[in-house]
């Protein structure tokens, strides 16, 4: 799915666990999530830590969507 | 004296539990468990699973490190003659479990490793160069027909014999060329080629030609605070109830569901579709899996331009390509219509 919209030249931010299967599929733009069934949350933080921690992920996510690339990046 | 094999299967074929499990820690067990049952069966005595490991494929993908010492710690003292990983089919986290610990095991412990997956599991793209992986089908099905195929090539391979090309022993093309003495010349075989594709007859190249399934990069955005984001998943988010019947795996088909006057997903309101992970906490919170709730917030704030007022999401699990290519095209090109400019995906 990544490729198929970036394709058309929009550029994606892909945040996503496991970095490797992102790599393979092709993603350029690559955030690593916190876990697979939590990608941007974590339930043992209170409800405020786990929001700060989602919009940091979000805000890496707009900072790589920003950042120019030429070839396929993991935004640590 | 039959040769000593070490298995690794997840937690799912172990028979420990389901996604709820995912997240447990290596364990040795003697002797074969589950699939291994079926692989001494097509040993007929020549090899025996001495030891399986059973790992949880969430455990395995998140801690990768510490999997990998650990699993080596259990089984360095066991003088294996071949590991044997899976058949994964097409679990995504447990095909790239069984390619990365098979990778380690060889590496670490010397000792040859081979596996099974499905063509599009991702583990077998990552993998596939670096060992030998059966192909099988996509779903545990194939249990049957996989094994006698695993066990014969894992027993090749044990034994040092020369390993035949991929659709001989059944595994995955790895891109490996070897010479070989054809008994027509070249210009012979080319000419046998072309008539048997006037006549449309079946016929096999001797050329391949690699596909380049990469994309360019998109543009950087200049400025944030005048683009329009869209966001997508692969997580299952949908409204409860899961109106459009979006698929646990093998998705068929995605959601479209309006966002316009949503400021957060609810717990009651969504949750998740996805057959491939424990759903407890995206249900709990939607926003761990689609962050509306930040997305909102940055558009009230000002930081990005505005949120296409649509989500789409579908389950990644087992999807084909094929059908993933589809949605791309569709998703993209009500985008495009809409001008939305950047978009965030997220997957599980």
């Amino acid at each position: 799915m990544v490729k198929g919209i970036e394709a058309t030249g929009i550029p994606v931010a892909h945040i996503c666990t496991i970095v490797p299967i992102s790599k393979t599929v092709g993603a350029n733009r690559i955030i690593p999530a916190i876990a697979i069934p939590y990608p941007l949350g974590n339930p043992k933080l209170d409800a405020a830590g786990e929001y700060k921690l989602r919009r940091k992920l979000v805000e890496k996510a707009l900072k790589a969507l920003e950042t120019e690339i030429d070839e396929q990046t993991v935004f640590e | 004296m039959a040769l000593k094999v070490i298995h690794y299967i997840n937690q799912f074929f172990a028979n420990v539990g389901g996604e709820e499990m995912a997240n447990y820690a290596p364990e040795l067990r003697k002797g074969a468990v589950g699939p291994g049952i079926g692989l001494n069966a097509a040993f007929a005595g020549e090899a025996e699973v001495v030891a399986t490991v059973i790992c949880g494929d969430s455990y395995f993908n998140e801690h990768t490190d510490t999997a990998v010492s650990k699993i080596i710690n259990l089984i360095k003292d066991i003088k294996a003659d071949i590991f044997i990983a899976g058949p994964a089919f097409n679990a995504g986290r447990y095909g790239t479990a069984c390619g990365g610990i098979a990778s380690e095991v060889e590496r670490e412990l010397n000792i040859p490793v081979v596996s099974a997956m499905y063509i599009e599991n991702p583990g077998a793209d990552i993998y596939k160069k670096e060992m030998y992986i059966i192909s099988t089908k996509g779903s545990a099905t194939g249990m049957r027909a996989a094994l006698p195929k695993l066990a014969k090539l894992a027993l090749k391979i044990a034994r040092g014999e020369e390993i035949l090309d991929p659709d001989t022993e059944g595994y995955i093309p790895r891109g490996i060329r070897k010479n070989y003495f054809a008994d027509k010349i070249g210009a012979e075989r080319a000419v046998e080629m072309i008539i048997k594709k006037l006549k449309k007859e079946e016929f096999k190249t001797e050329y391949p030609m690699s596909k380049f399934d990469r994309v360019e990069p998109g543009k950087a955005i200049k400025n944030m605070s005048k683009t329009r984001i869209a966001i997508v998943t692969s997580g299952g988010i949908v409204p409860i109830g899961n109106p459009d019947r979006v698929e646990a795996s093998s998705a068929s088909k995605y959601g479209i569901y309006n966002i316009a006057n949503v400021l957060s997903l609810a717990e009651n309101a969504y949750e998740t579709a996805h057959g491939g992970y424990d759903p407890v906490y995206a249900n709990h919170n939607p926003n761990r899996v689609v962050p509306l709730d930040v997305l909102k917030d940055l558009e009230k704030e000002g930081v990005i331009g505005s949120l296409h007022p649509y989500f789409y999401s579908t389950t990644g699990n087992g999807t084909a390509v094929k059908s993933s290519h589809e949605f791309a095209e569709e998703i993209a090109a009500t985008l495009i219509a809409d001008g939305v400019q950047a978009v965030i995906l997220t997957s599980t």
